[in-house]
C-alpha cells in the first residue's frame, strides 16, 4: 500500500506520504515554505490537464496567487490568478478584488476557482488563463449574500456532477446552494429544507442566505449529498433539491464533513461547540460517523486527544480517500490525525504543523 | 529619470528585480513601465482594480503615497520611489 496526500497550511504546502501500516504516514516534502496555502488540487487520473496539480497562495502583502505543477508537486510555476473584472462605478456589495482561493475543483471540461468574495472562476486552458462566472456573479441575490467566517461571502464547496457532465453545485457562506445544470450558464438555488437561525423570524428559511459551512457528494452515489451547516447538519438523496436535516450525538454543529466516496449512506462529521467557542465539546476531540444515513451514530475517539484539546477542524480540514477507508483530519493548532479504518481508530501524524487550512488525497 | 525600488522580499517570489530608472513623471505611468518590463509584478504591486494593494507601501521621495487609487502622486525627474511590504500585512 501507498498513500499520498497534501497538507496546505498558513506556512506552506506539505506532501505526506504512506508506505506500510507499521511506518504510517510521514512528511515527504515541503513548498512554499512560510507562505500561507490556502488551497490545494492535487492531480486526477481523468480530465482535461488531469496531471496537473494546484496550489492557492494567500500572501499577505502581495496577493492571492497561483501556482501549478506538472510533475507532482516537485516543482512549481505560477499561473495567472483569478482576477475580478473592472468593478462598475456605484456597484454594490463587496469590492471587486479576489480576497482569497478558497476552493478548487476540476469537472471533465473545466477548472473552478471558489473565491472570497464570492466569484466563481472557470478555467479551460489548465489553469492558464480565468474567468468570472458572471452568469453567478450577477444574479440578484447575490447582494444578499453575507460573510460567514469572514468579512466577505465565499464559495468553500465545489461538487461537480461525476455523470453528468456540465452539473455543478456550490455551497458559499453565507449565500446558500446553488446548481448549474449547463456549464455555468445559468444557476438556481438548491437549499430548500435548510434553516438559519441566525437571521430574524421568518427569513429562516430563505435559501440565498443560508450558510453551509461544508458540501461533500458521494461519487458512486452523486445525488447524495452531505452538509455541515451553521445550524446542524443535513442530507440530500436527490442531488439538492430537498435537504433533511440530522441530530448527531454531542452537537450538530462544526465546520467539516467527508462524504464516503462510495457508501451513499456513511460520512463523518467533526462536532464542535457552537458557535462563538468553536471548541471541541469538553476539551475532547472526535469523529462523529454515521453509516445508515444519519439515522444512527458512532462518536469515535481512539487516538485523539480526549483531555484539553482545543483543535478546531476547518471545513477542509477532514478528507477521506477514493476507497473510504484511509481517513485524515488536520486542525487550525496544526495537529494532523489519520485513520486507516474509516474512523474507528486514529494515530498522530504530528502535533506541530501550521494552522492546517485543507487536506487532500492525491 | 524617476527610479523605483522594490523590496527585496519580492526577489524570492519573483527572481532578480533589480531598480528600474522610468522616464514618465507620474507614478501610475512609472509603474507602468515598471510592469512593462516584468509583467508578473503587476498583480504583486496593484489589486484586481489597479489600486495600490492594502499591505503594500509606497513611498515617493520618502513621503508615503497620497493616492492609492488612480497612483496620480506627481514624480521629479531624480524622484526615488519605493515600493515596500507595508507592516500590516503580518
Amino acid at each position: 500500500m501507498s498513500l499520498n496526500a497534501w497538507v496546505a497550511t498558513r506556512k506552506g504546502l506539505f506532501e505526506i506520504a504512506h508506505r506500510g501500516s507499521s511506518a504510517g504516514w510521514q512528511i515527504a516534502g515541503h513548498s512554499f515554505v512560510g507562505d500561507p496555502v490556502s488551497m490545494v488540487l492535487p492531480g486526477s487520473d481523468h480530465g482535461q490537464f488531469d496531471g496537473r496539480m494546484f496550489a492557492a497562495l494567500n500572501l499577505g502583502h502581495f496577493g492571492v496567487k497561483l501556482q501549478a505543477s506538472d510533475d507532482e508537486g516537485k516543482t512549481w510555476r505560477e499561473l495567472p490568478a483569478p482576477a475580478y473584472p473592472s468593478q462598475p462605478e456605484g456597484a454594490e456589495g463587496p469590492a471587486w478584488k479576489l480576497m482569497q482561493i478558497w476552493s478548487l475543483a476540476r469537472s471533465p471540461a473545466a477548472l473552478w476557482a471558489g473565491t472570497l468574495p464570492g466569484g466563481l472562476f472557470k478555467s479551460v486552458d489548465g489553469g492558464e488563463s480565468w474567468a468570472l462566472v458572471e452568469s453567478l456573479w450577477q444574479r440578484p441575490e447575490r447582494l444578499g449574500w453575507f460573510g460567514g467566517g469572514y468579512d466577505a461571502p465565499g464559495i468553500h464547496s465545489i461538487c461537480p456532477h461525476p455523470n453528468q457532465p456540465g452539473e455543478l453545485l456550490l455551497g458559499i457562506s453565507c449565500g446558500g446552494v446553488w446548481h448549474s445544470a449547463d456549464e455555468g450558464a445559468s444557476w438556481a438555488l438548491r437549499a430548500k429544507g435548510m434553516r438559519a437561525d441566525f437571521m430574524p423570524p421568518g427569513q429562516q428559511e430563505q435559501e440565498n442566505i443560508q450558510d453551509p459551512h461544508r458540501i461533500a457528494r458521494c461519487e458512486a452515489a452523486p445525488e447524495v449529498l452531505w452538509c455541515q451547516h451553521h445550524n446542524g447538519i443535513w442530507r440530500s438523496s436527490d442531488n439538492g433539491l430537498s435537504w433533511q436535516e440530522l441530530k448527531a450525538p454531542l452537537s450538530s454543529f462544526g465546520f467539516a464533513v467527508a462524504a464516503h466516496p462510495l457508501d451513499p449512506l456513511t460520512a463523518w462529521f467533526v462536532p464542535a461547540v457552537k458557535d462563538e467557542r468553536r471548541i471541541p465539546v469538553d476539551g475532547a476531540l472526535v469523529v462523529n460517523r454515521s453509516r445508515d444515513g444519519g439515522q444512527t451514530w458512532q462518536t469515535l475517539r481512539t487516538g485523539l486527544p480526549q483531555q484539553h484539546c482545543y483543535d478546531l477542524v476547518y471545513r477542509h480540514g477532514l478528507a477521506v480517500d477514493e476507497n473510504g477507508q484511509h481517513l485524515l483530519m488536520g486542525s487550525t493548532t496544526g495537529g494532523l490525525w489519520a485513520s486507516d479504518d474509516g474512523g474507528d481508530s486514529w494515530s498522530t501524524v504530528s502535533l506541530n504543523l501550521p494552522p492546517i487550512y485543507a487536506v487532500q488525497f492525491g | 529619470m524617476p527610479r523605483i525600488a522594490f523590496t527585496p522580499q519580492l526577489r524570492r517570489l519573483l527572481g532578480e528585480l533589480p531598480d528600474f530608472d522610468a522616464s514618465a513623471l507620474v507614478l501610475r505611468e512609472a509603474l507602468a513601465q515598471a510592469f512593462a518590463a516584468q509583467p508578473r509584478l503587476r498583480s504583486y504591486v496593484l489589486d484586481d482594480q489597479g489600486h495600490v494593494r492594502a499591505n503594500v507601501a509606497i513611498f515617493v521621495d520618502g513621503r508615503r503615497l497620497q493616492d492609492r487609487v488612480t497612483l496620480s502622486d506627481a514624480l521629479r525627474p531624480d524622484s526615488v520611489v519605493h515600493v515596500l511590504q507595508a507592516l500590516s500585512g503580518g
